[in-house]
């Protein structure tokens, strides 16, 4: 296992097998009474958020503290510049403090990247910028599998703000390792540049249409899952759309659209990382139906987190959190 | 009188020849008994070029002297082979005004390294709104003929044009940064295109520089006026210069060395250290400016030499401060991606590094032939010198040098500027002699 998770194409496939298997006995503590395990006691993790978040956080300290392991979060919000003090001299304060695992959320591509440069302790990526969100994609493909089993073959549709969405840039690395079938739906507005060259090399799909994709037209084939992505209506004044009534009509999950995935295949799963704009890119029947998963994203992001903590920071001699035949929690 | 005899140089490649110097002029080519009061200067095997000189430079004096000043950019020139370098205007306060360039001007005078020449601002404050006193520059002891507002560009068309047309009298060019604000946005730091699509990174596609180049040589041939499109980055531009050219357009251009090798991949590791504006590119168009350089198209290699304290650098690739040190390794990098692969030969070098840009920035006394009369500014080169790049041994404030640990073909060892020895590593670097608080004879030779 590789000491840091800056990006998802850090993992192999068998590694990623492994952390999601591990997730699976974490998920299962999450049901009981005592959720703790002495795991991590003594390792100190940080979660560091120079942009706001709550779920992320909130997954990641509950990851840590049912771990045992000593969680801080520290917030420095607005950028290291209007601060005065360069990346390097926060990630090296930090790490003078002898912690183990820095969680680091930034508002700027690339940043956990030049952390892990700098600092001896691990790093994990909890978003950065628009480039990555390794956890996101982790907790994804747990629920998925979870719904799905095996994803070989399976076909995931990911559709929204490609562009500025570092949830879609780990997921297609993520489901590609898991060996799954992608494409991406956006408006060429909203679709990265280069996204011809880009897609032709890592094997996945593009298109500016969603009905053809959605109703497994031609080479599309049916589809499994589909993943909806968060629209910043502040994009609307960058001209990448022109009004929100228009960006549904084109892009949205809608009713209509729901009904006819459903009347396809009644198990066609549908995701949000959230949080989601309602009546925009998901519409309410959508986001509450049977198929959603929105609320199984979120759980599997504690046990995901869990295991990521797990593989990252645990010694070679440190027990499996969970024991198989274990039928009480590890803490009594 | 001050004598320095250079024995045995190959002038511009070819058969070598003896140079005798007197007082700062050429007085003698050929085979030459060295007067007994005389300096000797062995330059056996070496390649004389006639002094490089440098259209874009920034000395960040006055204002970020912590990144770099007039004397530690002018060590650095000379060790690069400049005798002359023209020193961009955004430095703080900016060079807007006829006393602001002359205190530039006399700045580089007292260090005596190299020629500092002023670029004046295009706008006040380079703001882009009102014209700075082009009039009272020019008329200055600074003799401005360059004017830039260089790292913004002067995108307001009106503007553009009135500058184009008010420099006509006194023989100034625009030297433009072409980067049209409106496609490259707030938040931009590299080139759009499928490296930043992966990295998530804002870009700036080509045509943001193409766009403004365009309109820009029609705004010359409207005007009749002069313009010089500052680091020409891309194919599109290349093509848009190579037209306006042959339709006689009075344009020139200049590319850095950087963008002669260095492509948008090598910001896959998100290091500040090649954030650069204009941005790295990818090879088609590095491959387009090569041939560029080659043909003419191009006229000059300028540096765009950006020194940036440490702490500007170590942000996150967004936040990091643009730019690169260039000065002391362009002429190797020149060497290695132009002479080496036969596309320029020394004489060819000699123009796009000394004699064209000279003659656009209107310096009669520079980038001249070495010959009996001309002023003594001369670059030695040795092509053969293997050189790997220690940024820790520059002679610059700063360290934000993109090619260090890289290895290139060829080498200056020696500058002489205004027939005084200003850099001098034949005998490797442990022996070189650093002139310090020197001042030129004739500062305008």
């Amino acid at each position: 296992m590789t000491k840091h998770l800056i990006s998802s194409a850090d993992l192999s496939r068998a590694e990623v097998e492994d952390i999601l298997e591990t997730a699976a006995s974490m998920h299962d503590l999450q049901r009981r009474e005592v959720k703790k395990v002495p795991t991590l006691r003594g390792r100190t993790v940080i979660n560091f958020f120079f942009e706001d978040s709550t779920r992320t956080r909130s997954s990641f300290e509950i990851a840590g503290k049912w771990m045992s392991a000593d969680t801080i979060n520290l917030s420095a919000k607005g950028s290291s510049t209007s601060k005065g003090e360069s990346l390097r001299d926060t990630a090296m304060t930090v790490d003078a403090m002898a912690v183990d695992a820095l969680v680091i959320r930034h508002h700027a591509s690339g940043a956990c990247h030049q952390v892990a440069q700098w600092v001896r302790c691990s790093v994990i990526n909890a978003g950065d910028g628009t480039h990555e969100h390794p956890t996101q994609a982790l907790l994804d493909a747990y629920t998925l599998r979870t719904r799905l089993g095996d994803l070989d073959g399976k076909h995931v549709v990911i559709v929204g703000d490609l562009t500025h969405s570092r949830v879609f840039r780990s997921n297609v690395i993520t489901l590609k390792t898991l060996g799954a079938r992608v494409t991406v739906v956006a408006p060429p507005t909203l679709m990265p540049s280069g996204i011809g060259a880009w897609s032709a090399a890592d094997g996945f799909a593009t298109s500016w249409d969603l009905d053809p994709v959605l109703d497994g037209e031609g080479e599309h084939g049916p589809v499994d899952a589909v993943m909806m992505l968060r629209v910043q209506r502040e994009r609307m004044s960058g001209g990448y759309f022109p009004t929100a009534r228009e960006y549904t009509v084109g892009y949205g999950l809608t009713r209509d659209r729901l009904e006819r995935l459903v009347a396809r295949n009644d198990d066609v799963l549908v995701l949000h990382p959230g949080p989601m704009n309602r009546g925009l890119e998901i519409a309410p029947e959508a986001a509450d139906s049977p198929q959603s998963v929105v609320l199984d994203q979120v759980s599997a992001g504690v046990a995901v987190r869990m295991a990521v903590l797990y593989h990252l920071l645990a010694g070679e001699d440190t027990p499996a959190p969970m024991p198989a035949s274990a039928t009480e929690g590890a803490v009594r | 009188m001050t004598r320095l005899v250079i024995r045995g140089a190959r002038l511009l490649g070819a058969d070598p020849a003896d140079l005798l110097v007197e007082d700062g002029v050429i007085t003698e080519v050929g085979s030459v008994s060295a007067p007994s009061d005389a300096e000797v200067l062995d330059a056996d095997g070496l390649v004389a070029l006639p002094g490089l000189v440098d259209l874009h430079v920034h000395l960040r004096e006055p204002g970020r002297e912590d990144a770099e000043t007039i004397a530690t950019g002018s060590a650095a020139a000379a060790a690069g082979g400049f005798t002359a370098v023209f020193a961009m205007a955004n430095t703080s306060p900016v060079t807007d005004t006829a006393e602001a360039a002359e205190r530039v001007l006399d700045l580089g005078r007292a260090c005596g390294l190299t020629e500092v020449v002023p670029v004046g601002a295009v706008t006040k404050g380079l703001e882009g709104a009102e014209l700075a006193e082009l009039g009272l520059m020019a008329r200055s002891r600074a003799k401005v003929r360059v004017f830039s507002d260089d790292g913004h560009c002067v995108h307001d068309a009106r503007i553009m044009r009135r500058a184009l047309e008010y420099i006509k009298p006194f023989g100034g060019v625009v030297s433009q940064h072409a980067q049209d604000p409106r496609l490259a946005g707030r938040e931009a730091c590299c080139h759009e295109g499928e490296v930043s699509g992966r990295l998530g990174l804002p870009g700036w596609p080509g045509i943001a520089e193409e766009s403004i180049v365009a309109r820009d040589v029609m705004l010359a041939r409207h005007t009749g006026s002069r313009i010089h499109v500052a680091h020409v980055s891309t194919a599109g531009t290349v093509e848009v210069i190579r037209w306006a050219k042959a339709q006689g357009i009075d344009v020139t251009a200049e590319v850095t060395p950087h963008h002669l090798v260095l492509t948008t991949d090598l910001l896959l590791g998100y290091d500040p250290v090649y954030k650069v504006n204009p941005p790295l590119r990818p090879t088609e168009d590095v491959e387009a400016l090569r041939a560029a350089l080659a043909d003419g198209t191009i006229d000059a290699v300028a540096t765009d030499h950006a020194p940036h304290a440490r702490h500007d650098k170590e942000h996150a690739f967004v936040d990091a401060a643009f730019g690169m040190l260039g000065l002391e390794t362009a002429l190797s990098v020149v060497s290695d991606v132009m002479v080496r692969t036969g596309l320029l030969d020394w004489a060819d070098v000699a123009r796009v590094m000394s004699t064209a840009p000279a003659r656009i920035g209107g310096l009669a006394h520079q980038g001249r032939e070495l010959a009996v009369g001309s002023p003594a500014h001369i670059t030695l080169v040795d092509p053969d010198r293997e050189v790997t790049v220690d940024a820790a041994a520059s002679r610059s404030r700063s360290r934000n040098n993109p090619w260090h640990g890289r290895t290139l073909h060829g080498a200056v060892l020696a500058t002489v500027h205004a027939g005084r020895v200003t850099h001098d590593v034949r005998n490797g670097a442990g022996t070189r002699r650093e002139l310090t608080n020197a001042t030129t004879s004739g500062a305008d030779l």
